[in-house]
């Protein structure tokens, strides 16, 4: 454990969990200008976050500690997750952890702990949410493995600090036919897993549409300010993850005071004006009627296969 | 005398007494699952002192004719005998009170479990293959026995019964027939004597070996297309056999595949190993959809059996691959991995299958439609169960979670190393076992939170009990061992590097692979886990009370548990996504008020997933036997002159042929 | 796609400039300039939803206030009730008020719901909505004006 690990460590996780309410009201922001209104400003969701933990807890009849401690467990996943992945700095603190399959295997974690409180609460909606919840899951596991074992073979390893430093090293590998496959099928996968429009509408208000809100129907108060945080946080450790596993450039790679600034803020950079594209790109798609949505799926599984084949045939 | 020998004198003497005692005086369950369980072990303390460097032989020539009996325990059996012995240790204790019902206290069934277990820890000490295929013959009739136990239940159970018999005697004749075709190249039939002459067989014997021998081990494996018996007898048996079964006998199917193919005939051909990494992907993405589609509790577990001994395949392909290729090291992470996912499985199918055990014993139902709300009255089962999904599926801190990432690091690095053959088949494979990853998950989810979470879907799920004690403690060890396996893999890695014949991954806390670079640490994992787990709910979850509401029915309600999601209506999306591969039998009947056809009365679904490569590639065969036994039914018409008449004409014949001939 | 964006461009922005706030409600300080509301039609002609729904369009834009409609009571703090409470959804609205999480505040639409309006005296009625659940806001207008709804979620937010 190094002294860039561990500052990566501490700044990381704090950075995420301050900044990810900020990149969705920066999203709202960007969505609300594009529709001609004014917005609420970046600032909303920490407004929302901070009156939902002031309010009072409320424990549906015939929920159990699953219901309860799930948005825990969604949010430490999350939080383990923004520890261990090179965001700012190219070390981990806790490297046999900082591995891409753990690292997917840990956000899994957290969408089958909400996936479980949906059912738990035994209404029809929680038990809708956690299907399509886990039927995306299950078909988005496939292509995002595949993706980084495209990934991971031209560098011969898993582990995220040694994909990004080859890639600082070696540039050129960016705009090589395997990597760009890979990123359009992880683009994909992104947005599936963080339940953005065409697959899931987070702002819907109509049951039957829900993919992630149904599960969440029956969280209030602190708990539901956990998974609004969660489902941000993992937006932002989504987006970064892709931005530094194709662009890592402006990431510390000393323990200086300069260069770990110039990482959280290359970090912030990227993350916003992905979290923008991805924003103003929402406003131009309709959400996908969900039994379309497995072809999308498929379709960037393929990608991801292409890619797998690109690395091998003109590596 | 070693600790290994004092281990399988131990094993087979205390099995062989409890089943002397079980004929003589029938005693009461406790009595057979407590022998059963020391059974298991001292397997354990054999095999992990087998596998800890100690070794045993022995040849008993007069205890059986033509060929005797001949032991010896290497590392590899070690391995297995270990796992077979844990697995026999938890499901004994198990039995202790779940034997208690009149069915399962017949003499002839508390007969047949110590004697299965002995068998299962004979057949990877066999070192002859006259030894092995009587063993092998012994745990299959023990086991078919032990199927049909509750064969009162109903007309399924026996057909189980003949669905097992049939596939696994014909699987006995294939790997007779290959072990035989194999004797006749070598002096006589002890594995140093086929060892020596796998060197010099030519490549077609040696292929005809392989695939003889391959397709009689998968079928007890499980492998798809000779799965079918699977399902079926899993499900039907009791409990604790179906543990047995499902988490130790289906090993021995990878034994004698890893034995046969890798020790006895030296690597082979790369088509060989090409079809078994084939088979096992096949395998395991065909097992987990239908155990996605299936809700039936024990079937489902059934199904991800199959699923699980695909992904143990798919790593003894690549291992076989890289070593043809010459990769010594890849060949060795590979096996490590499958090798580890063997062990691994035994302990969460164990878990799973005895906490399901738990629930039929507890609501007399396996039917997860029916099942749900276990969480108030069942906690020990339903934690157990849980424990064994979240291992089950993959995810970390899970159990199946390090062998998957082994298994995946060997396919990433076989990548550059293996050539055209391996590009191929490396990314189809990392495909296959992603996608089995995934749909482990959804299964696993369905499974735990459609049977145990929310609100009873039937009065008998709504009247269930804890089970009695012994059946706790079975789950408990079980359970322990999970957690032991997931946290500190390391604990075991040596025996497993051992029986895999290479160290490819060091480590004790932190796995790193000894030929790239790549670590993972579940243990530390785990600690991050928890640790963010106690940071969050300190700084965010607070001490306020919570205040008890009732569920948002959208004001209207109250909700009754027919609104729930079923398993089935939980399956239904990713059934319609893999339409065309399960082809789903659907039945909708709507019935409408006699006034008006306008209104509905109610509304009927059904839907069927059956097994479509059973469909295809059986019924065919079954058809076509059922013709030729019709068609024989014309010659025996039940006449007795009919039958003097044959009797005479063929003896008439037999002496023209006489007179022609000499 | 092209078309969509020259329309953008064009359009430019359509949200009215933010006219001064009005006063904070003292019961709505507490939730900090971040109201959800869930709205429940007790019985209305759908002449307020209307309304409501260009409340939230982007002319008026409520949202730009900190007001924001959710799909659940459960992460709700304002529930909007129009029209009169017909017996048939008293239960209903009282249950939803039980589900919200307190402090929560109840928001009255449209003369109706104040005092049920021209329904007053039917037999299908069981009051005006505070004779259900305590009211805290009430808007007057047959229906309101977008602007008058704004206004009154203007005093929730405080913004």
């Amino acid at each position: 454990m190094s002294a860039l690990g561990i500052v990566g460590g501490v700044v990381q996780p704090v950075l995420i969990v301050a900044g990810s309410p900020l990149l969705v009201g920066l999203m709202r922001q960007v969505r609300a200008r594009l529709e001609g209104r004014a917005g609420a400003g970046i600032l909303q969701p920490w407004r929302d976050l901070r009156k939902l933990s002031r309010k009072e807890r409320i424990e549906p009849r015939g929920t159990s500690d699953v219901f309860r401690f799930a948005p825990l467990v969604l949010v430490a996943t999350t939080l383990v997750v923004a520890v261990v992945v090179p965001f700012v700095t190219t070390e981990s603190a806790v490297d046999p952890v900082a591995d891409l399959f753990a690292v997917v295997a840990l956000l899994a974690l957290g969408a089958v702990a909400l996936a479980l409180a949906g059912l738990d609460t035994g209404t029809a909606f929680g038990g809708m949410g956690a299907s399509r919840e886990m039927t995306i899951l299950a078909l988005v596991e496939p292509t995002l493995l595949v993706a980084i074992f495209a990934l991971s073979v031209r560098v011969g390893s898993t582990n995220l600090g040694a994909i990004v430093s080859s890639t600082l090293h070696d540039p050129a590998r960016v705009i090589s036919p395997a990597s760009l496959l890979a990123a359009v099928a992880l683009v994909v996968v992104i947005v599936a897993e963080t339940g953005r429009i065409p697959v899931d509408n987070p702002s819907t208000h109509l049951e039957l549409t829900m993919v992630h809100e149904a599960m969440v129907l029956e969280y209030a108060g602190p708990d539901l300010a956990l998974v609004e945080l969660a489902a941000a946080m993992r937006l932002s450790v989504f987006l970064g993850l892709l931005a530094n596993l194709f662009a890592p450039w402006g990431i510390a790679t000393t323990a200086t005071p300069p260069a770990v600034l110039i990482g959280v803020l290359a970090l912030v950079v990227k993350v916003g004006v992905l979290g923008g594209l991805l924003a103003a790109a929402e406003v131009f798609v309709a959400k996908l009627r969900l039994f379309r949505v497995p072809e999308l799926l498929a379709g960037s599984f393929l990608l991801a296969l292409l890619a797998v084949a690109a690395s091998f045939f003109l590596a | 005398m070693n600790l290994v020998a004092t281990g399988m004198a131990a094993a087979v003497a205390i099995g062989l007494v409890t089943a002397l005692v079980a004929v003589v005086i029938r005693p009461r369950a406790a009595v057979v699952g407590a022998g059963t369980a020391l059974t298991g072990a001292a397997a354990v303390v054999a095999g992990a002192a087998a596998t800890g460097g100690g070794s045993f032989s022995v040849v008993l020539p007069g205890v059986l004719p033509l060929s005797g009996v001949s032991l010896t325990l290497d590392p590899l059996g070690g391995l297995f005998v270990a796992v077979t012995g844990g697995v026999a240790a938890a499901a004994g204790i198990y039995a202790m009170s779940y034997m208690d019902t009149p069915d399962l206290r017949a003499r002839g069934v508390q007969v047949a479990l110590p004697v299965f277990v002995v068998a299962m820890v004979l057949v990877p000490a066999a070192a002859s293959a006259g030894t092995l295929l009587v063993c092998w013959e012994l745990m299959a009739l023990a086991s078919l026995v032990l199927v049909v136990a509750e064969h009162r239940r109903g007309p399924q159970v026996a057909s189980a019964g003949r669905w097992y018999a049939v596939m696994t005697h014909l699987g006995f004749v294939s790997v007779l027939i290959g072990l035989m075709v194999f004797v006749a190249h070598a002096p006589d039939d002890s594995f140093t004597a086929l060892r020596e002459a796998g060197r010099n067989l030519s490549p077609s014997a040696a292929g005809i070996v392989f695939t003889l021998t391959l397709a009689g081990f998968a079928s007890k494996a499980g492998i798809v297309p000779l799965h079918a018996w699977l399902p079926r007898a899993h499900p039907e048996a009791p409990s604790h056999v179906s543990a047995l079964m499902s988490a130790a006998m289906v090993n021995l199917g990878v034994y004698g595949v890893v034995r046969v193919g890798v020790d006895l005939l030296g690597g082979g051909a790369v088509w060989w190993w090409l079809l078994v990494l084939a088979l096992g992907a096949v395998s395991a993405v065909y097992g987990i959809l239908q155990a996605a589609m299936s809700s039936d509790l024990k079937r489902l577990l059934g199904q991800s059996t199959t699923e699980n001994m695909g992904l143990v395949l798919v790593g003894v392909g690549a291992a076989g691959l890289f070593a043809s290729s010459g990769d010594q090291a890849l060949a060795a992470l590979a096996l490590t991995a499958a090798l580890l996912h063997v062990v691994g499985h035994a302990a969460f199918k164990t878990l799973l299958f005895l906490a399901a055990g738990s629930v039929l014993h507890a609501t007399g139902s396996r039917d997860l439609d029916a099942l749900g709300g276990l969480r108030p009255v069942m906690p020990v089962t339903t934690a157990a169960f849980g424990l064994g999904a979240l291992a089950a599926s993959a995810l970390p801190p899970g159990t199946a979670f390090v062998s998957e990432w082994l298994l995946l690091q060997a396919l990433i690095h076989g990548l550059p190393a293996g050539g055209v053959a391996a590009a191929i088949a490396m990314p189809v494979a990392v495909a296959a076992v992603a996608l089995t990853a995934g749909l482990a998950v959804a299964t696993f989810v369905k499974a735990f939170g459609v049977g145990f979470l929310a609100k009873p879907r039937s009065a008998a799920a709504a009247g269930a009990h804890e089970s009695p004690f012994t059946m706790l403690v079975g789950m408990t060890v079980a359970a322990a061992v999970c957690v032991v396996l997931a946290l500190w893999p390391g604990a075991i890695l040596p025996a497993v590097q051992a029986a895999a014949g290479g160290a490819a991954v060091s480590g004790d806390v932190t796995l790193r692979l000894s030929r790239a670079t790549g670590a993972l640490s579940p243990l530390l994992l785990t600690l991050a886990l928890v640790a963010g787990f106690v940071v969050v709910a300190g700084a965010f979850a607070g001490r306020r009370a919570r205040r008890e509401a009732r569920l948002w029915d959208c004001g209207g309600g109250p909700m009754s548990a027919r609104m729930e999601y079923t398993a089935t209506s939980f399956a239904e999306p990713l059934q319609r996504v893999f339409d065309d591969v399960v082809q789903p039998e659907l039945d909708v009947d709507v019935s409408h008020h006699q006034e008006s056809r306008y209104l509905v009365q109610a509304v009927e679904y059904r839907r069927k997933v059956p097994d479509r490569i059973e469909k295809r590639l059986y019924r065919p065969v079954l058809a076509l036997i059922t013709a030729w036994g019709r068609a024989g039914r014309g010659l025996a018409p039940g006449s007795v002159h009919r039958y003097l008449g044959y009797g005479f004409y063929a003896v008439c014949g037999v002496l023209i042929l006489l007179a022609v001939t000499r | 796609m092209l078309s969509l964006w020259r329309k953008i461009r064009r359009t430019g922005r359509v949200a009215e400039p933010a006219p001064p706030s009005p006063e904070r409600l003292e019961r709505a300080a507490v939730l900090g300039g971040s109201v959800q509301i869930r709205h429940v039609d007790a019985g209305s002609c759908n002449g307020c939803e209307v309304e409501i729904a260009s409340a939230f369009g982007p002319v008026h834009d409520g949202e730009r206030y900190g007001a924001r409609l959710v799909a659940s009571p459960r992460h709700a703090d304002a529930l909007l009730v129009t029209g009169v409470v017909t017996r048939n959804m008293a239960e209903p609205l009282r249950r939803t008020f039980d589900a919200v999480p307190s402090p929560k505040l109840v928001v009255a639409v449209g003369d109706c719901a104040r005092d049920c309006g021209v329904f007053a005296g039917a037999y299908g009625v069981a009051g005006a909505v505070r004779d259900v659940v305590p009211v805290d806001l009430e808007i007057p207008g047959c229906p309101p004006r977008p602007e008058a709804i704004v206004e009154g979620l203007r005093k929730l937010t405080g913004r």
